[in-house]
């Protein structure tokens, strides 16, 4: 039981280690698909959507996790 | 029958060598402690009961997956994907940058061996199932993440015989080092290969999760190879500025 315990967490600790990077990633996709789905906006800015929403996410978690750092010294 | 294009299968086979490389080297260090403090026989059981589980998930998983629509298919790697990649590119960044500590082989093998040490004096004869579990969950936890991997990178594409390769020369690299030296392998530039796997994936789950919803990229598969530099540039530029940050003093005003 203690070894599918752990199997489990290991599973999601494969993709969650940050909920919030993992939420925000989720909500970039989503956000893709309804400029998708939208045919005023249409491919190119799902396209990106899609790329400038995950290059935001990673750069504002990395930043968010410095400054907590940071806060965490003082 | 279509011809698999270098530009695509090079990224998966070298995806999956270095995010192979990672966990077999974490592995190696958890089942060479069992081995030197428990003895070889319960190390050696435990790794193979381990790669007998993977081999059934893979076996289990590889025809399910041929069911899956294609759209679907490469919505859900691409999105597994870039959770994943986010995840590895964002430690490595952190590390990089000293915000958090980097990860120690030689400190992990001194930790097991001194866990193991302690459960064998405490527990007798009931060591040799323990030091078999250590090595079975070092096997079947590592091992999924190559697995995973695998399967993320070479089944949206009908690339899981590259990827495989890919995975399998990284466990003979290991295994091969390891054997000779003896030792866990602490010199593997792991934070570096973690920098690079995660740009790698990061890029295939971007492009995967656009294909998965629909989007038509310009110029192919080839822009992968400019999703790669992107998150390149960016993770390189995000190192100094995060340490910067996290460095510097904060100056209220008083």
């Amino acid at each position: 039981m203690t070894l599918l315990k752990a199997l489990l967490r290991e599973i999601i600790s494969l993709f969650v280690d940050d909920g919030v990077l993992a939420l925000a990633v989720l909500a970039v996709v989503g956000l893709s698909a309804w400029a998708l789905a939208d045919m005023r906006l249409g491919e190119v800015a799902a396209a990106s959507v899609l790329v400038g929403g995950c290059l935001l996410v990673l750069v504002a978690s990395v930043l968010r996790a410095a400054y907590s750092k940071r806060a965490s010294r003082e | 029958m279509e011809t698999l294009s270098w530009h695509v299968a090079l990224p998966a086979v070298g995806a999956a060598f270095l995010a192979s490389l990672v966990e077999v080297v974490e592995a190696f260090t958890i089942v060479l402690a069992v081995g030197t403090t428990r003895g070889w026989r319960p190390a050696l059981q435990g790794s193979l009961a381990g790669l007998v589980v993977l081999a059934l998930l893979v076996a289990t998983l590889g025809p399910a997956l041929e069911r899956v629509p294609l759209h679907w298919l490469q919505l859900a790697i691409g999105i597994l994907l870039l959770l994943f990649g986010l995840r590895w590119l964002r430690k490595a960044i952190l590390r990089a940058a000293n915000i958090i500590p980097l990860h120690d082989e030689a400190a992990a093998f001194a930790a097991e061996t001194a866990e193991l040490g302690q459960a064998g004096s405490r527990r007798g004869r009931r060591v040799d199932w323990i030091a078999a579990t250590a090595a079975f969950k070092a096997v079947v936890l590592e091992g999924l993440e190559v697995v995973f991997i695998v399967i993320a990178v070479g089944a949206g594409r009908g690339l899981l015989l590259p990827a495989s390769v890919g995975a399998v020369a990284a466990c003979g690299l290991v295994l091969a080092i390891g054997l000779a030296v003896h030792r866990p392998l602490a010199r593997v530039p792991e934070n570096a290969l973690k920098f690079v796997v995660g740009i790698l994936l990061t890029a295939f789950g971007v492009f995967w999760t656009g294909e998965g919803l629909g989007i038509v990229w310009p110029g192919g598969d080839l822009v992968i190879l400019t999703f790669i530099a992107i998150f390149l540039v960016a993770g390189l530029l995000s190192v100094p500025a995060a340490r910067e940050i996290a460095s510097e003093e904060r100056h209220d005003p008083a």
